[in-house]
């Protein structure tokens, strides 16, 4: 790792104003992207902003929302009892990401900031509808993911919390790399009645998105046989080591069938 | 930058570099070798410690962040003629080869223990997700885990 300036901020007031005060600064919440992102030398901030002793910025609570603090690691949200009770697809899509001791430490906030095209939040962010709720603004989740470690957020905003819509009934359905557990394809469909049902998928583009085809197919309600003919266009979907466009293409669907099943169970 | 924390209950006061990890810290501040470094990329587990009661990878974690924390290594939980329950299920139930991942196994396994409802052999699989062993096939660890979770 490079040296840098390692700053704790007590507030996110304080946070903005190091960060601006910084030549080269950047946010820090449970590390387990920056950190080895720092020491493969991938970015070489001057400063690293401390936002882990910010007070009440991992809360959790549930009203006509669940709303859910960017510092929230992601075995809390999986532990929840609320957050079980409202969405329990929400619950288990953080129990699924990574292993145990990296969910004891990443974040929700770090997690959709990075918008890593293999995350997992961001599927559930466009399938529920989130909105992310930052020092300066709401951000509608259709507005958020822009494209490969893209998002809306502006140089040095901060989010503070997300608040997810909650459905009648959802599922997230994902296939991991069996390495890294980062999903090769994941999907969350989320029905929230009177025909309107939202499609997330992560891990097939260069970030999540909604799928057009999948939600088309289930605007007639939640039911295996509505996507038993449906084919996902795969142009431009990543391929890699892992996995070829046309495979994430032909994932897509089965995950998609697989959360419908899961849903309506 | 100035740290204070507490490891197997003794406190410190430490002057490091900002860019210490907390494992630079145990292994080279406070000589508690038994945390190991297997890849230094946050996949392998090996150098898992329990922070404020939490196992983590003390290899992506920045001295700054364990400021003011409560953290146990291997060294901590029990002594040669003394053995944790899960160091002795190790043991007994040769959950080890060359060793190199066993500290971080068994601070994982006891944090899963200590976390998990209903542990049984599908559970300890997936939650041993983040330690890494290249001698064992994993078969006589799992078995350990359930040995120690029924003393525990
Ligand atoms: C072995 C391993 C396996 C993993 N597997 C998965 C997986 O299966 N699925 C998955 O989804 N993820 C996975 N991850 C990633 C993990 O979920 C990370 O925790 C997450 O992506 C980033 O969260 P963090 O809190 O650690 O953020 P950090 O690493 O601290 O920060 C990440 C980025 O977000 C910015 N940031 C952080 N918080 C904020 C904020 N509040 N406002 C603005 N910007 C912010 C930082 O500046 C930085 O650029 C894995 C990681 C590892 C190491
Ligand atoms: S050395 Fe920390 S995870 Fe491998
Ligand atoms: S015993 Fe050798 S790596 Fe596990």
């Amino acid at each position: 790792m490079y040296r840098f300036n390692y700053q704790k901020a007590a507030s996110v007031a304080e946070a903005a104003s190091l960060l601006d005060g910084a030549e080269d600064g950047v946010y820090l919440a449970g590390g387990m992207t920056l950190i080895p992102t720092l020491k493969a030398r991938l970015a070489s901030p001057t400063d690293v902003i401390d936002l882990g002793a910010i007070d009440g910025m991992a809360d959790i609570s549930v009203g006509d929302t669940v709303r859910i603090g960017a510092l929230a690691r992601h075995a809390e949200v999986a532990a929840s009892a609320a957050v079980r009770g409202a969405i329990p697809a929400l619950a288990d899509l953080a129990g699924l990401i990574g292993d145990a001791h990296v969910r004891n430490r990443g974040t929700l906030g770090g997690s959709v900031a990075n918008s890593d095209p293999a995350a997992d939040y961001p599927a559930a962010v466009l399938a529920l509808n989130a909105v992310v709720h930052t020092d300066r603004r709401a951000i509608a989740a259709d507005d958020f993911f822009k494209g490969l470690f893209q998002t809306a957020l502006e140089p040095g905003e901060i989010v503070k919390s997300l608040a997810f819509r909650i459905p009648r009934r959802a599922a997230y359905a994902k296939f991991p790399n069996p390495a890294s557990r980062y999903a090769i394809v994941g999907v969350m469909v989320a029905d929230f009645g009177a025909a309107e049902v939202r499609v997330g998928v992560t891990g097939a583009g260069a970030c999540a998105f909604r799928s057009a085809e999948l939600e088309r197919a289930l605007a007639g309600g939640l039911a295996a046989e509505a996507l038993a003919d449906v084919t996902i266009p795969y142009d431009g979907f990543n391929s890699d080591i892992h996995a070829s466009a046309e495979y994430r293409g032909h994932l897509v669907a089965v995950m998609a069938r697989r959360a419908v099943a899961a849903a309506i169970s | 930058m100035e740290v204070t924390l507490t490891v197997n209950g003794t406190a410190h006061a430490l002057d490091v570099p900002d860019n210490m990890l907390l494992v630079e810290v145990l292994r080279e501040r406070l000589r508690l070798t038994g945390t190991h470094v297997g890849c230094d990329t946050s996949q392998c587990g090996a150098c898992v410690v329990h922070m404020d009661g939490c196992a983590v990878k003390s290899c992506t974690v920045l001295a700054g962040q364990a400021d003011g924390a409560d953290v146990t290594t291997i060294e901590g939980i029990g002594a040669p003629d003394d053995l944790h329950p899960m160091q002795a299920a190790f043991r007994e139930c040769h959950a080890l080869q060359c060793g190199f991942c066993t500290p971080g196994m068994i601070m994982a396994a006891i944090d899963l223990v200590n976390t998990t409802e209903h542990l049984d052999e599908q559970a300890v699989r997936e939650g041993l997700e983040g330690n890494l062993c290249r001698c064992t096939g994993y078969h006589n660890i799992v078995r350990a885990v359930l040995a120690a979770r029924d003393v525990m």
